[in-house]
C-alpha cells in the first residue's frame, strides 16, 4: 500500500456521511497538513462529483483530488451519454474501480453519499484497500477512531434530518478534539432531491465536549 | 549497433540509477540548487498581488542574490515558484506554451482555473518528483484568482496564501492582519511586509522582494519593489595614496636621468 510520501499535503481527516429519509448528511473538519505544519485550516473536503452525489475525502490531499476529478468527468460524460443523472452506486463504482486498481500507488479513504431517485439517499465507504462497503452512515480519516464507540451508540436508523445533522456535528467535534491531525471548522453538506444545502460551523461554535 | 530510440519529449530519467549507485557507495551527489523561498499572494479589493524574494541557494551558498521568482504564465497570469528552480522555471514556461497555444485555439484569453488545472495534473503525473510548489495568481473573465499547487499535484484556493521555507514567517504577518477588501496600496505593502518576514527570519530567503499586482486588464510587475539588503560604500577606502611605500628609484639610485634615456637602436 502506498503510503504518503515526504512532503506531501495530507488530509489528516475526519469525515462522516450519514443516510435519512430523504437524502444524506455529509460532514468533514477542515485541516490539511504537511508534517506539522496546518497548510489549510479552511479546506473543503467535501468535494462535488455530480449535481446530488459528494465524495468527503481522505488521505492524500493530491490523490483524492485526481480521483475526485477523474470521476467528475465520467459521470459528466455519462450524464451526457443516458441523458439522465447516474444513481449514487455508479459513482461509487467509478471510485471503487479507480482506488482498487490503482492501489499500490494511491493513498485515498473516501466515502461517497447522495441521493438518486432510484434508491433515495444512500452512503458507500471506500476504504485503502479499495474495497467498498454501502453502509447506514460512515465515517472516515484519522480522526474516526476517536469516536467509532460514540457513533455506534447515537446511531438510530430513521433519524430526521435535524437529528442527522446534529449527530454529524458532534461527532466531528468530538473526533477534532482529541484528533491532532483534525480541526479548524466543520463543513457540512445536506443533500436532498430539492438541492444541497452547505453549511459551516466555525471553531468558536463548535458543540462544547466535557474536555472544554 | 542498434540504439533503442529516445524519448522526442519529456524527462530523461536515464542518470536516476547511476546516481543511486554512486549514492550507495558514498560519494556525495550533487545537489540541485533550490529556492530556499518565501513566495506569497492575496486578494484584494479588486485584484491579486503575488510577491516573492529574490535569493537562489544551492546548499548553504547563495547561488543568485537577484533571480525571479515570479514567472510570466500569460498576459493575465503570473505564479511564484518555490523549491527547484529548474523546475519551477521549466514547468511554468511549458504551461505558459500551453496555455498561449489554448487561447489561439479557443480565440478567448485562457482562465486561471485552466491553468490550475494544467499545472496541478502535470505534477500530479510525476508524482512529486518535480519538485515545483507554486503560488498562481491571475485575474480573468470571472475575477481574481489565487490557487497554491503543490509538487505532488494538491491544490488550495485562498484568499491568502504563502509557500517556501519562508511561508512561516510570511503566514504570521497575514494572519495578523489580511482583511476583506483591501485596498491595491496596502494589498502590496502587506505583500512587502510579508516577504520581508521571510527576508530577515528565514535563512533560506533573502535579498529583495519582487512584487506583481494583477487588476482587470493590467499588469504591473514591480520588480525589486523593496531593496533592503543593498549594498552601500564602505566608510573606509582601501586605496592607497601614491607614496604610501618608500621604495628605491633603481634610476636615481644610478644617478642616471631615467626620463632622458635612449630608446633609440
Amino acid at each position: 500500500m502506498a503510503s504518503l510520501k515526504p512532503g506531501e499535503a495530507n488530509l489528516g481527516t475526519t469525515i462522516m456521511a450519514v443516510k435519512f429519509d430523504g437524502g444524506v448528511v455529509v460532514g468533514a473538519d477542515s485541516r490539511t497538513s504537511t508534517g506539522t505544519y496546518v497548510a489549510n485550516r479552511v479546506t473543503d473536503k467535501l468535494t462535488k462529483v455530480h449535481d446530488r452525489i459528494y465524495c468527503c475525502r481522505s488521505g492524500s490531499a493530491a490523490d483524492t483530488q485526481a480521483i475526485a476529478d477523474v470521476v467528475n468527468y465520467h459521470l459528466d460524460l455519462y450524464t451526457a451519454q443516458h441523458g439522465g443523472p447516474p444513481t449514487v452506486s455508479v459513482a461509487a463504482s467509478l471510485f471503487q474501480e479507480i482506488c482498487y486498481q490503482n492501489k499500490g500507488n494511491l493513498s485515498a479513504g473516501i466515502i461517497v453519499a447522495g441521493w438518486d431517485k432510484h434508491n433515495g439517499g444512500s452512503v458507500f465507504e471506500i476504504p485503502l484497500g479499495g474495497s467498498l462497503h454501502q453502509q447506514q452512515f460512515a465515517i472516515g480519516g484519522s480522526g474516526s477512531t476517536y469516536i467509532y464507540g460514540y457513533c455506534d451508540k447515537t446511531f438510530r436508523p430513521g433519524m430526521s434530518k435535524e437529528e442527522c445533522i446534529q449527530f454529524v456535528k458532534n461527532a466531528v467535534s468530538l473526533a477534532m478534539a482529541r484528533d491532532g491531525s483534525s480541526g479548524g471548522v466543520i463543513r457540512l453538506a445536506v443533500i436532498t432531491p430539492d438541492g444541497v444545502e452547505r453549511t459551516v460551523v466555525y471553531g468558536d461554535r463548535l458543540p462544547t465536549q466535557y474536555s472544554d | 549497433m542498434a540504439l533503442p530510440a529516445e524519448a522526442s519529449t519529456g524527462f530523461k530519467f536515464d542518470n536516476v540509477k547511476r546516481n543511486q549507485l554512486l549514492g550507495d557507495k558514498g560519494y556525495k551527489l550533487p545537489t540541485a540548487t533550490k529556492t530556499g523561498t518565501t513566495i506569497v499572494g492575496l486578494i484584494f479589493k479588486d485584484g491579486v498581488v503575488l510577491g516573492a524574494d529574490t535569493r537562489a541557494t544551492a546548499g548553504t551558498i547563495v547561488a543568485d542574490k537577484n533571480c525571479e521568482k515570479i514567472h510570466y504564465l500569460a498576459p493575465n497570469m503570473y505564479c511564484c515558484g518555490a523549491g527547484t528552480a529548474a523546475d519551477t522555471e521549466f514547468t511554468t514556461s511549458m504551461i505558459s506554451s500551453q496555455l498561449a497555444l489554448h487561447s489561439l485555439n479557443t480565440g478567448r484569453e485562457a482562465r486561471v482555473v485552466t491553468a490550475m488545472t494544467m499545472l496541478k495534473q502535470y505534477l500530479f503525473r510525476y508524482q512529486g518528483h518535480i519538485g515545483a510548489a507554486l503560488v498562481l495568481g491571475g485575474y480573468d473573465v470571472t475575477g481574481p484568482h489565487l490557487f497554491t499547487i503543490y509538487p505532488h499535484g494538491s491544490t488550495d484556493k485562498l484568499p491568502f496564501v504563502t509557500m517556501g521555507s519562508g511561508s512561516l514567517a510570511a503566514m504570521s504577518v497575514f494572519e495578523s492582519r489580511w482583511r476583506e477588501g483591501l485596498s491595491r496600496e496596502e494589498g502590496i505593502e502587506l505583500v512587502k511586509d510579508a516577504i520581508e518576514a521571510g527576508v530577515f527570519n528565514d535563512l533560506g530567503s533573502g535579498s529583495n522582494v519582487d512584487v506583481c499586482v494583477l487588476t482587470k486588464g493590467n499588469v504591473e510587475y514591480l520588480r525589486g519593489y523593496s531593496r533592503p539588503n543593498e549594498r552601500v560604500f564602505k566608510e573606509q577606502s582601501y586605496k592607497f595614496a601614491p607614496g604610501t611605500t618608500e621604495f628605491i628609484d633603481p634610476a636615481a639610485a644610478q644617478g642616471e636621468d631615467a626620463t632622458a634615456m635612449d630608446v633609440s637602436a
